[in-house]
Formats: C-alpha cells, structure tokens, sequence
C-alpha cells in the first residue's frame, strides 16, 4: 500500500500483487521498490518481473545482470523517466540524480556550465551558480578546468563532469547506469576511488548498475544479482569488506568469483 | 591541483595521505589522457599562403585563359569581349553608380526576401515538429518543392501579381522557406534522444528543456538551413529578377543581366554576373562563414578546434 506519508508515489500498488513486503519495511528508506511489472508490449513478456528493492539512507546498491536483465529499465523507472506498467516505486529524498554509460554533456557548454545547468534548473542564482558549480568541480578533482569545453576533456575528465553535474541536483540519491563502462581500466580505477570517496564524504545512496562484477563487489555494500528474461532479483550479497577496497585485493577476488559462478549459471540458462 | 602543493585545498584543513596520493593519480591521468593542445595559430603570412593566394592563383588563371580565347578569336568580338573591356564597363558602372544601385536594389531585396522566409520557415518548421500529422502531410510536398526550381514560379507570380514587388518575394519566398523548414527538422531530428533525457533528468521544465537542450542542439542543422535557403532566396531572386523586368520595378542585377541582354552587350552581361557572384560570396564569408565556424567550434566539430 502506498504510504501517503511518502512524497512521491508513482503507480498504485494492483490488489492482486500487493501485500508482498521486505524485512526492512520498518527501516526509513531512500527508494522503496514495490512488486515492479514492466511490461513493453501488451501481452508480451515482462521485462521486469515482481522487483523488490529497498534502499537505505546512504547505502551503496549494486545492481549487476548480464544483457537484457532489465537492470537499466528498472533505473529509468526509479529516475521517474517512465512509469511501471504494476506496482509501486516511492522516492522519498525528491528527484534522484541520473548518470548514464555517456557523459551526456551538453556540447555547446563549458564544463563549468554543465554544472550550472543543473544548479539553474533548481532556481539558484547566478552568482550562486558560479561558485558552487567551481566547487563541485573541485569535488570531483577538476579544479581550475571548468573553463574548458566538453570535446576539450578526456573520457574519464567528461565523466567526472557528468559526476559533479549529477552531485549539483544536491539529491540525496544517486542513480548510476554503467557510468564507467566506456572508461579503460586505470581510468576506471581512479574513478572507483573518486566515487567510493564522494560517497562517504556526502552521505549519498547510490544505486549502480553494471555487468562487471569485480566492479559491483569493488563498491557496492551490497550485490544485487539479477536474471535476464524477466529481470529479477535472483540473490544477494552482503559485501563485508571495508572501504577503500581495491579491485585486485584478494577479498574482491574471492567474492567476485562466487558471484560470477552463479552469473554464468543465470546466463546458461538461456542456452539453446 | 598544482603538483607542488599536494596538501591543501582552496581553505580547507590538509588532506590524508590516501587523497593526496588519488589525487594526484588522477591528475596524471588527465594530463595524459586530455587531448592534445592545440598547435599554435598561424601567422598572418602562412594564412595568406594557404587560404587566400590559392583562389587568386586559380581567378588569375581563369583571365588568362579568357584573355587567350579573346585573342584568338574562338568567337566574335561582340560575343566573347576581352577582360580589359569588362574592367572597363564595371569601372564606369560604378563610378556611374549604376552598379551600387543594381546591387543595393538585389541586395535590401534579397535580405528582406531572406528574413522573411526565415520567420515563415522557421514557425513551418516549428509546426511540422509539433504535429507529427502536420509534418506527414505536407512534408513530401516541402521537400518536392526544394526540388522545384524555383524560376517555375515566375509565370505563376506574374498572372497572379503582374510586374511588381510581390512577384518577386513570392518567387524569392517559394525558394527559401523550404530549406529552412526542412533545415529546422533536420536540426530537431539530429538532437541526440540522451540529450533530452538529461533535460528531464535534471529537472527542467518543458520551456526550459526546449530553451537550454533542444534550441542549442539543434542549432548547427538549423544553421545549414539557413545558409541553404539564403543561397535559395538569392537564386531565386535573380531569376525573377531576370524575367520579371519593368521600369516599376527598380533596376537589380537581374535587370541589368535582362538589359544586357537586349542590347546584345556582352560586355555589361559578364559584369553583372561577376556582380552576382561576388555578393553571393561576400555573403556567404562575411555572413555565414564565421557563424557557422564559431558553432562547430565550440562543439569540437571541425579539426580546427580553436574556441
């Protein structure tokens, strides 16, 4: 049942599905995803099949799935992009910020008025503007080069733009959509670093989807896995390793391969 | 952040070791991975070298050839005038002002013509992208008609309006709008669907997402619009100046082409000419050029990527 207490409620709960809940109910939650039906086609099959999903305050989700998972679906839905065809999505921190697999910079801006954009489109001010967005940009190690255009940055440069542009809706949830897969390895890695960084300093939760495991057990708190054809939520994984992790560090590796065997077991399903 | 002071943030207290050490890491990284600076700007001279003396080169070529056919004799002399004798008829049309004239008339006709095909097109095109029913019904009928030359319209324009000024902008209208239309639709069409996304992911209204994403965006098709349909408008515009020749209405270079033709001056025809092609150049560097530049290059799209 919806909670009128909660301040975005996008698609009532049908009777039929409904009544199905989480241990964590009791908990305040920053997204709570209820028995999610999507559907493209009328009659076709679903894509997302009964989601549950709770975040908490300042909990790190990952969100791993091979192709066709429905794993970026369910991020738009929570994004509020596109509404689920059943069940219920509450966001409870306001507009969740949204990086995707693209810096999506808006190549006629300066790095610094990507940034603005985002703080315009909340009503701050423009003297404002200038010195948060040079703020947020020292954020994620740019200091200094706000100045310059999108094509005059590197990937993972433009990324961490994407990055402060993200932090400037100053939500408190963060909706990530495979947002270093482009990226090479070493540039990944720093990245890996600036994010788990950001998240501790700024209390984010953050959502974060992605189909490398070692990246999911690299930052997340906890490993959603999910099965493709319907998308569901399959099993999970408490992460109890500390922060910062490293990627190569035997912990990671050990896990990461536990997480992969059934990984694979999920995508040999679709043999034949 | 400057290598030499590793440890400090503007104002802020000194950082562990660990920040400092991703820190500069990062910064490394982007040193490496940024592109490359731009070589520096070309002198003065080596511009004149590359891009100006090639096109003298090529136009003194093209006197010469002339020059050569004159002499011997491919064609009678009223029929093939030398180049000296064209410099002297442009020489005494402008200093007998009848070439300022011929062009300030073809030209305040051509920008007027232009600008008001820019605000029709511009709302068509508006339109066309609102409606999608708007844009299927009449969208084969607005690329037909760029196919159309528009000199067809004459005939049409001189019963409906006979010889004056509405002849000529109807004809001038009929060549320009579509492009820009179209150009409007192209530019629309090219916005990147992610780029939307980001409008509303950032929370801004549907004004605001057409003001700061879509507008921008498509500006570059919209701009190539805009260059098309002003080549258009000013083709258009000497045709129907050509044929729609009365003393009412004003001498243009057009006119000038339609009076040389009457009195078999071979001489006065190739001026006008020349004087067509040089105002659709001087518009095409003075106006278009440097606009066109200066979008692409603040997107990084030309290989000069100088801001």
């Amino acid at each position: 049942m919806p909670n009128p207490s909660l301040q975005q409620t996008r698609s009532p709960v049908p009777p039929a599905l409904a009544g199905r809940s989480t241990g964590a109910a009791v908990l305040p939650t920053s997204v709570r995803v209820q028995q999610v039906v999507q559907v493209f086609e009328p009659g076709g099959p679903p894509v997302l099949d009964r989601i549950d999903l709770d975040v908490g305050p300042g909990e790190f989700v990952c969100l791993l799935g091979a192709s066709g998972c429905g794993k970026s679906t369910l991020l738009s839905l929570i994004a509020g992009l596109a509404t689920p065809t059943s069940g219920c999505i509450e966001v409870t921190v306001g507009r969740p910020a949204l990086m995707f697999q693209e810096p999506a910079l808006l190549p006629w801006l300066t790095a610094a008025g990507n940034v603005e954009l985002a703080l315009r489109a909340r009503g701050v001010g423009r003297r404002e503007r200038r010195t948060a967005a040079e703020r947020l940009l020292e954020l994620v190690n740019l200091a200094g080069q706000g100045r310059k255009r999108v094509h005059e940055l590197s990937g993972g440069m433009r990324q961490r733009v994407a990055l402060a542009r993200a932090l400037a809706q100053y939500s408190q949830l963060l909706l990530m959509d495979e947002p270093f897969a482009a990226l090479d390895a070493i540039t990944r890695d720093a990245l890996h670093e600036e994010l788990t960084r950001l998240w501790a300093e700024q209390g984010l939760s953050i959502v974060f989807v992605t189909h490398n495991v070692r990246e999911a057990v690299r930052l997340g708190q906890r490993v959603l896995l999910m099965s493709s054809r319907p998308g569901r939520i399959v099993r999970e994984w408490q992460v109890e390793l500390s922060q910062p992790r490293a990627i190569e560090s035997p912990g990671v590796s050990a896990l990461a391969t536990e997480i992969t065997g059934h990984l694979r077991a999920e995508i040999r399903r679709h043999a034949r | 952040m400057p290598a030499d002071q590793p440890g400090r943030t503007a104002g802020g207290p000194a950082l562990d070791d660990n920040r400092v050490d991703s820190r500069t890491f990062e910064a490394g990284l982007d040193a490496l991975d940024a592109p490359p600076a731009l070589p520096p700007r070309p002198g003065p001279w080596t511009v004149f070298v590359r891009s100006v003396l090639p096109p003298i080169i090529a136009a003194a070529a093209f006197f010469g050839l002339w020059q050569l056919a004159y002499q011997a004799h491919l064609k009678p002399k009223y029929a093939l005038p030398s180049p000296g004798e064209v410099l002297d008829t442009l020489v005494e049309m402008i200093s007998d002002g009848r070439a300022w004239e011929a062009v300030a008339t073809s030209v305040s006709r051509g920008a007027l013509g232009f600008l008001a095909s820019v605000v029709i097109g511009t709302l068509l095109g508006l339109a066309m992208w609102r409606s999608g029913w708007l844009r299927r019904a009449i969208g084969p009928f607005i690329s037909g008609l760029m196919s159309l030359p528009s000199v067809a319209w004459v005939p049409a324009a001189i019963i409906w309006f006979s010889l004056t000024d509405a002849t000529i902008y109807t004809v001038v209208l009929l060549g320009a709008v579509p492009s820009i239309a179209n150009g409007l639709l192209a530019g629309f069409d090219q916005v990147p669907p992610l780029l939307q996304k980001v409008g509303r992911v950032l929370g801004l209204g549907s004004f605001g997402r057409v003001r700061h994403v879509l507008l921008p965006a498509a500006l570059p098709g919209y701009l190539a619009g805009l260059k098309q349909g002003w080549a258009f408008s000013w083709r258009s515009l000497m045709a129907a100046e050509l044929i729609a020749y009365s003393p009412v209405l004003g001498i243009g270079l057009g006119q000038q082409l339609a009076i040389g033709r009457d009195l078999s001056q071979m001489d006065l025809v190739i001026t006008a000419i020349l004087l067509i092609l040089v105002v659709g150049v001087a518009i095409e560097l003075l106006v278009f050029a440097p606009l066109e530049r200066r979008v692409l290059r603040t997107r990084g799209l030309t290989a000069d990527r100088r801001p």
